[in-house]
């Protein structure tokens, strides 16, 4: 402000931001991409059957749970109501396979919320996504059940299948093409969903329809899902196929694995993404990349959940490099 | 630090709750982390550290008048260094095992800070007598959160303790427990759970005592 603004003093009203004020509230926006995801969780039931419902109640109550007790010790106000901690379960649900016992994401629900999440100081001061972390938790404490993925619902009871990520690891494209016929059923089963995988992470069209609602409504913007998948889709194109550059198959990596779930839902959590527009872009890209080091090059066969993770860790450092805009200020 | 009125009892006991070098200074997390996978492992550097410390510090006290102020620092660590070379040489000649098994961590003890805090803090100013019990106390209270850590984590991620199996086949154990991961996330809850009953143990005091002034025992930095 120059020295030459005249302005009455009392004029004046000094208050904290916000000043625009909406009838948007964290309830409201939670429990919308609760239901956003919800479709995706019921489809999830439908091909794994009963185990993905009980793994789905298990995550989501024990994080209620979790978030319920935690908050009562520690004579906060008790906001289980908000959603946050019902999305936090429904998403590790949805991150893990239908047939782990029960006690396994019971723990990885409350890992989620007590560590990733409370002491950090509660929500919106978690550095890491909770669902992430639980997800992390879960994959280094019980290796064997956590990629121990179960056949769709119909096949007997037990059986277990590789995912479609899997097969392309070890045994090459042209097996996995085989299994499921050519490539035009390949990408319909992908789409649709029916393949084996993660509860959640299956059907594409379902999560696509969701996210497209979450980005309608303005609580997540098109931005990081489009360049994140954008991201894997180029760089698998370019160096996933054998026969030189750009022989590999973009569309299936677009659709494999969690990568539509991650883009969508977790890369677009809020408190774990840079706060520029911009900032948002570059977390995106890196995230996307780190996906396709991990998927072609590492030694898993998926790569989303770290990705984000290892790009929710730099952050801080992508906040401080691109700065939001002061309001008026000039460049 | 030097308080005359401070009795063995006590110089001995503050180094295993009030001034615990791990849970309390958060010193040495270095090996609280890397050898506490099983619970052999973290007694055996439990225990070496307790001799280390315990044996440097009565020799930095019996030398503590020719030693000059400006080159303290290497006698105390040439003191250390020497001790370790000792434990080293005993660890390796009667159990080769665990000699492998701590490798480059036994000769890390040299540069423990704890080491040299209490040689600079305690044993640089009092007699040999107080500077033993010092020692004795932080280098318990060391083995012994390294022996909690180490029970813990051997029991949850490998449902052993010692090598004997606890749990029944049934049990699936924790794998990040006995990981790096799982090691920083214990140490972080067991802070934190220490830190609850030290506020806990000082409201209860300050609401019994509130006329005579407690002692404020400092952590040293290092």
């Amino acid at each position: 402000m120059s020295a030459e603004t005249k302005v009455e003093v009392n004029q004046l009203t000094v208050s904290a931001s916000p000043h625009i004020r909406c009838d948007e509230s964290i309830a409201k926006i939670m429990w919308t991409v609760n239901l956003t995801l919800a479709p995706a969780a019921l489809m999830s039931v439908y091909w794994f059957g009963f185990h993905a419902a009980v793994t789905l109640a298990v995550c989501i109550g024990a994080a209620v749970g979790t978030e319920y007790l935690i908050q009562k010790w520690q004579g906060k106000p008790v906001t289980i109501s908000d959603g946050s901690a019902f999305l936090t379960g429904m998403l590790l649900a949805m991150n893990i396979p239908a047939t782990v016992p029960w006690y396994m994401p019971l723990l990885g629900s409350f890992v989620a919320i007590s560590i990733a999440k409370h002491t950090m100081g509660g929500l919106g001061y978690n550095i890491f996504n909770p669902a992430l972390i639980g997800r992390a938790f879960m994959l280094a404490s019980w290796p064997i059940a956590m990629t121990t993925w179960p056949a769709l619902a119909g096949a007997v009871d037990g059986v277990t299948s590789a995912t479609p990520l899997g097969m392309l690891k070890l045994q090459g494209y042209e097996k996995l093409v085989a299994t499921f016929g050519d490539t035009a059923n390949l990408y319909q089963s992908m789409f649709l969903g029916s393949r084996s995988g993660s509860s959640g992470e299956t059907s594409a069209l379902i999560l696509i329809l969701g996210g497209i609602y979450l980005i309608y409504r303005g609580y997540i913007n098109w931005q990081v899902p489009a360049f994140m998948i954008g991201t894997v889709g180029v760089l698998t194109w370019a160096f996933g196929g054998h026969a030189g550059l750009f022989s590999g198959d973009p569309l299936f990596h677009m659709m494999a694995g969690g990568l539509i779930l991650g883009a969508f839902f977790m890369a677009t959590d809020m408190v774990t993404i840079p706060i520029t527009v911009k900032g948002q872009i570059v977390f995106a890209i890196g995230a996307g990349a780190l996906t396709v080091l991990i998927r072609l090059l590492g030694g898993y066969p998926e790569g989303v959940c770290y990705a984000i993770l290892l790009m929710n860790s730099v952050t801080p450092l992508i906040d401080r490099l691109i700065k939001p805009e002061k309001y008026g200020a000039r460049r | 630090m030097n308080n005359p009125n401070q009795s063995l009892w006590e110089i001995f006991y503050k180094g295993l709750f009030e001034q615990n070098p791990i849970f309390r200074l958060a010193l040495s997390l270095c090996p609280a982390l890397a050898v506490t996978s099983t619970v052999v492992n973290a007694l055996a550097m439990g225990l070496s550290v307790l001799f280390v410390i315990t044996a440097n510090n009565v020799v930095v006290s019996l030398f503590r008048h020719w030693v000059n102020p400006k080159v303290r620092v290497p006698v105390f660590i040439t003191s250390i260094a020497t001790i370790v070379t000792v434990v080293q040489l005993v660890l390796e000649a009667y159990f080769p095992e665990l000699f492998k098994a701590l490798s480059i961590y036994l000769a890390l003890i040299v540069v423990f800070a704890i080491i040299l805090a209490r040689a600079e803090v305690f044993a640089a100013k009092n007699t040999v007598v107080p500077s033993f019990f010092d020692g004795f106390g932080m280098g318990a209270g060391f083995a012994g959160a390294m022996v909690l850590i180490g029970v813990i984590r051997e029991l949850f991620g490998a449902g052993t303790i010692f090598g004997f199996q606890v749990f029944s086949d049934a049990y699936n154990p924790v794998l990040i427990m006995i990981l790096p991961p799982g090691g920083f996330i214990l140490i972080g809850v067991m802070i934190a759970g220490i830190n609850l009953f030290g506020e806990y143990q000082e409201k209860n005091r300050a609401a019994k005592a509130k006329a005579g002034a407690t002692p404020a025992l400092q952590g040293s930095e290092a």
